[in-house]
């Protein structure tokens, strides 16, 4: 049935690869200027109350379990899943770590050591279910949500709480003075800011040369500039103002920053995380390939339980308490993060970058709108219709991609 | 004699730059069965789909005439109200919802929306009836045999009143009792004045049941032949017909050097996966050598690409049987990963569902089936991964930007050349190419071809699946063919011919 095809033009895929960058470019920065956009707003309506250093430190001390949750929830959903779990799996393990820090009196760091193990194991025993017997992970995590909400209420059946200064250090407190001051500013906190913008300016021209020397289509010159400086400035800032803080750097903030670095890593640079990302893309093609997807699922749980397990010592320490009550909805605070950041519902896109800005605009919504005293049902509210415009955002890009 | 139900005069079809239909016209008696033989991709399923309205009227030239007058369908439903149904090889009916109501699905017996089973049930037993199904009307479909889905699928067309019934390869799927049964069926339905259109690859079946046959050959009627037992309308004369194409340049010359046998299957047996005692490939044995490239022919629905997806990995059927040999050494390949150990590469026909990450990028695909060979304690080694990635960019000729590019982003021939350098790079020694060039335009099929050859050369094995036997005899050294299942026979180069192929190809498996 064919007879004559024209040559394919060169010009025409040339033309529709510039058209897929400049999207691509919308869609990538559009959500770092988004939160510019959203911090600036509450700036003004607050008078200027959003970024008092206090604030900032705190901001990031309340939504530190978003961040952790946030990347392992990316990689799940990258890889086409969903973790409805987390939120219980928190509790349940906020729960081993207050019974055996107070009942049993175990020392914090064994209790943290635990606590991290014991996370890992529910996340094998929901990985199990997805990879190996095959029930869709909506289901299996949406059991899991009700069996570990369940633990938690049988573990804690009355709060515990009087736990080791060391251990309420973790989320309420920082490194002020360990080096001494500047001023008013925390030398400590402006080394470690300093070496993050060097690092981050650095690495990126590196890469950029590297990519070049390979031959390889590199963003222009001018947009990694303005690239670098927009965030540069955000993060000098917020140097600055953490610097400026009661506390300095907070410890939880370390804890956030390796692992974000070291999950942005393995996501970009392992061949776990490439697996990760050729699953969610095309799963009939990656077994093909010989790919152990079975393997690559049920890994993925576990390293999702002991980011929780994580969490939760990060969100038993900030509460000095351990609740049955404890992380409610926190699922859907790092579904919204990873969607809010690019994070594609039907898997095999979305980066960990993108999931922690999509974090940080929940982060300021919840913060700013608290100090605007906008009721909570109102916060709820607004958070949803976020929700809805940016992945419409993306959906709305997509269909313009494919008109074109 | 008496006026012709239909007629369809001088139609044309395109799709972009690509002319799918020219000038066919063809005439339909009432009460005939009619059929329409070609090869795949004559443009068969095209002239049915422009006759139901699923291309609409306006989008191909020439005219429809139907009942003595224009038709003028702008969709399924317009020709379905007057009287046309075209039953698709996939069957379009719902598991998990009864006969009864798989029978009325889309004209529904109900009253205000709300479903009539009184009806529903007892007109479906009728039309069953005259099907010949003698099931309950409330058993799921997904329960009964695909024989009897078949006739429910009749049933379902035959309340819709149909005049003008067009069976798409009915039997492909069935055994010989079930066909017989759905032959007998559609003798009764003639006589009951139910005209018919079959599409079929089966001859022996047509010769047994048409009353005219159209032969189609790329996008024109051949010619259109009572089938009235006169002399020389016989299954040679149709399949000349059908492949009577001149071979001009279109694959690049082969000089092929033979080495030792690299891969030998004996006996290699498969079973459909639901239905685990139908026999998809029957104790299949074929070998080849180094720098060989041998063809495997088969109509659709022969277990080619069962014979293949069932090697590599075991990645198709049930109760697999059978051994490999590589070099005259045992091997296993019962997982993806042991058979690509074991040096087999297979680039699957459906290449959008199993041969590329569509939103990956060129080199996150290249990579994907042998990340340890640029990787080190599961690190990847960007740089020695864009270099791979550029180095078959460069040799296939991919045509893109840059190795960043998106797959989904470049056309099908080079989506085509990433498979191919996906599969290179696990450095296999034999590569099995299923329908390489399917949905390719001419000219990045002959780089296809070249890169073939260039494999053959380098040692390497070559096995190809195709259904256009052109490309078999002008790529192949040695063509196997298969028929249901069995490996029907084997033709080198030099004695194959098209029609010899098709004899092999439409040969029926001896009943074991």
């Amino acid at each position: 049935m064919t007879t004559t095809v024209p040559p394919e033009t060169a010009s025409g895929e040339k033309k529709s690869n510039a058209l897929a960058t400049a999207t691509s470019v919308v869609k990538e920065y559009g959500i770092i200027l988004a939160l510019v956009v959203i911090i600036g707003f509450f700036q003004v309506v607050t008078q200027g109350r959003l970024l008092q250093p206090n604030n900032v430190t705190s901001l990031v001390q309340q939504n530190a379990y978003v961040f952790i949750l946030a990347v392992g929830m990316l990689m799940i959903i990258v890889a086409g899943h969903i973790d409805l779990s987390v939120g219980s799996v928190v509790a349940a393990v906020g729960g081993v770590l207050g019974v055996l820090m107070t009942d049993f009196h175990v020392n914090p760091w064994l209790a943290i050591v635990v606590a991290l193990v014991v996370g890992g194991i529910i996340g094998a025993w929901q990985g199990f279910w997805v990879a190996y017997v095959g029930v869709p992970a909506f289901i299996v995590t949406l059991g899991g949500m009700l069996i570990f909400r369940g633990v938690a209420l049988v573990l804690v059946g009355y709060t515990r709480a009087g736990f080791d200064a060391d251990f309420l250090a973790i989320s309420n407190d920082g490194v002020a003075g360990t080096a001494g001051f500047l001023g008013s500013l925390d030398a400590f906190t402006l080394v470690v800011g300093a070496v993050g913008i060097a690092w981050i300016v650095i690495s990126t021209v590196l890469r950029r040369v590297r990519a070049q020397r390979r031959g390889l289509v590199v963003e222009s010159l001018g947009l990694m500039v303005a690239r670098l400086v927009v965030l540069a400035v955000l993060l000098g800032l917020a140097t600055y103002w953490i610097a400026l803080s009661a506390l300095g750097l907070p410890y939880v903030l370390v804890i956030v920053g390796v692992v974000v670095i070291a999950y942005a890593w393995v996501m970009g640079n392992t061949v776990f995380g490439r697996h990760i990302y050729a699953v969610g893309g095309n799963l009939a093609a990656a077994k093909l390939s010989g790919i152990n997807t079975r393997k690559v699922n049920f890994w993925l749980f576990v390293n999702m339980g002991w980011l929780c397990g994580l969490a939760a010592v990060v969100v038993t320490s900030r509460a000095g308490a351990a609740v049955a009550a404890a992380g409610n909805n926190y699922e859907l605070d790092a579904i919204a993060a990873c969607f809010i950041g690019g994070a594609a519902v039907t898997g095999g896109i979305g980066r960990v970058p993108g999931a922690i800005i999509g974090a940080l605009i929940m982060g300021v919504l919840n913060m700013g709108l608290s100090i605007m005293g906008v009721d909570p049902s109102w916060q709820s509210i607004i958070k949803g219709l976020v929700l809805i415009a940016a992945v419409a955002f993306d959906m709305i890009n997509k269909a313009r991609t494919k008109g074109a | 004699m008496s006026e012709p139900i239909l007629q369809m005069v001088g139609i044309g079809k395109t799709f972009g730059p690509v002319r799918a239909l020219s000038d066919v016209t063809m005439t339909v008696m009432p009460a005939e069965i009619h059929a329409i033989c070609g090869e795949n991709g004559a443009g068969k399923s095209t002239l049915m789909n422009v006759l139901s309205g699923l291309y609409p009227h306006g989008s191909y030239t020439g005219e429809i005439l139907y009942q003595g007058s224009e038709a003028k369908f702008k969709s399924l439903r317009d020709s379905e109200a007057d009287g046309i149904v075209i039953i698709h090889q996939e069957l379009g009916l719902s598991p998990y919802l009864s006969i009864g109501e798989n029978i009325f699905l889309g004209n529904e017996r109900a009253r205000g929306g709300v479903i009539d089973w009184g009806t529903t049930m007892g007109e479906a037993a009728a039309l069953m009836q005259r099907v010949g199904l003698r099931e309950n009307p409330s058993t799921r479909v997904v329960d009964i045999g695909v024989g009897k889905q078949q006739l429910v699928e009749i049933a379902k067309a035959l309340a819709k009143d149909v005049k003008l019934l067009i069976l798409d390869e009915p039997t492909a799927a069935l055994n010989d009792d079930d066909s017989a049964h759905l032959l007998g069926l559609m003798r009764a339905l003639r006589d009951e004045g139910v005209t018919q259109i079959i599409i079929s690859h089966k001859l022996n079946e047509i010769m047994e049941i048409a009353d005219a046959i159209t032969i189609i050959r790329d996008g024109s009627v051949v010619e259109t032949i009572p089938n009235d037992g006169a002399e020389g309308v016989n299954e040679q004369r149709i399949i000349r017909s059908m492949v009577g194409r001149p071979l001009d340049n279109r694959f690049p010359p082969r000089d092929p050097h033979l080495g030792e046998e690299l891969l030998r299957i004996e006996d290699w047996t498969v079973h459909h996966p639901e239905d685990t005692h139908r026999v998809v490939v029957d104790s299949a044995s074929l070998s080849v050598r180094a720098g060989e490239v041998v063809g495997i022919a088969g109509l659709m629905g022969a277990g080619r690409t069962e014979l293949a997806m069932s090697l590599f990995g075991h990645q198709y059927g049930s109760r697999i049987s059978g051994r490999v040999f590589k070099s005259g050494q045992e091997i296993a390949t019962d997982s993806v990963p042991k058979a690509i150990a074991n040096g087999i590469a297979y680039v699957s026909e459906d290449r959008k569902k199993y041969g590329v990450n569509l939103i990956a990028e060129i080199r996150h695909n290249v990579t994907s089936a042998a990340l340890q060979k640029v990787s080190g304690h599961g690190v990847i080694n960007k740089g020695d991964e864009d270099h791979v990635a550029h180095d078959y960019r460069t040799k296939l000729r991919i045509r893109s930007a840059s190795v960043q590019q998106a797959v989904k982003n470049l056309s099908g021939g080079n989506q085509q050349k990433v498979v191919l350098s996906k599969w290179m790079f696990t450095d296999p020694d034999v590569l099995i190419l299923d329908e390489p060039t399917r949905g390719i335009d001419v000219g990045a099929k002959y780089e296809i071809y070249q890169i073939i050859n260039e494999l053959a050369a380098s040692g390497k094995a070559v096995i190809v699946i195709s259904s256009e036997l052109p490309e078999l005899l002008g790529v192949c050294d040695r063509i196997y063919t298969l028929s249901e299942g069995r490996i029907t026979g084997q033709l080198a180069r030099g004695e194959a011919t098209q029609e010899s192929l098709m004899e092999l190809m439409t040969m029926e498996a001896p009943r074991a």
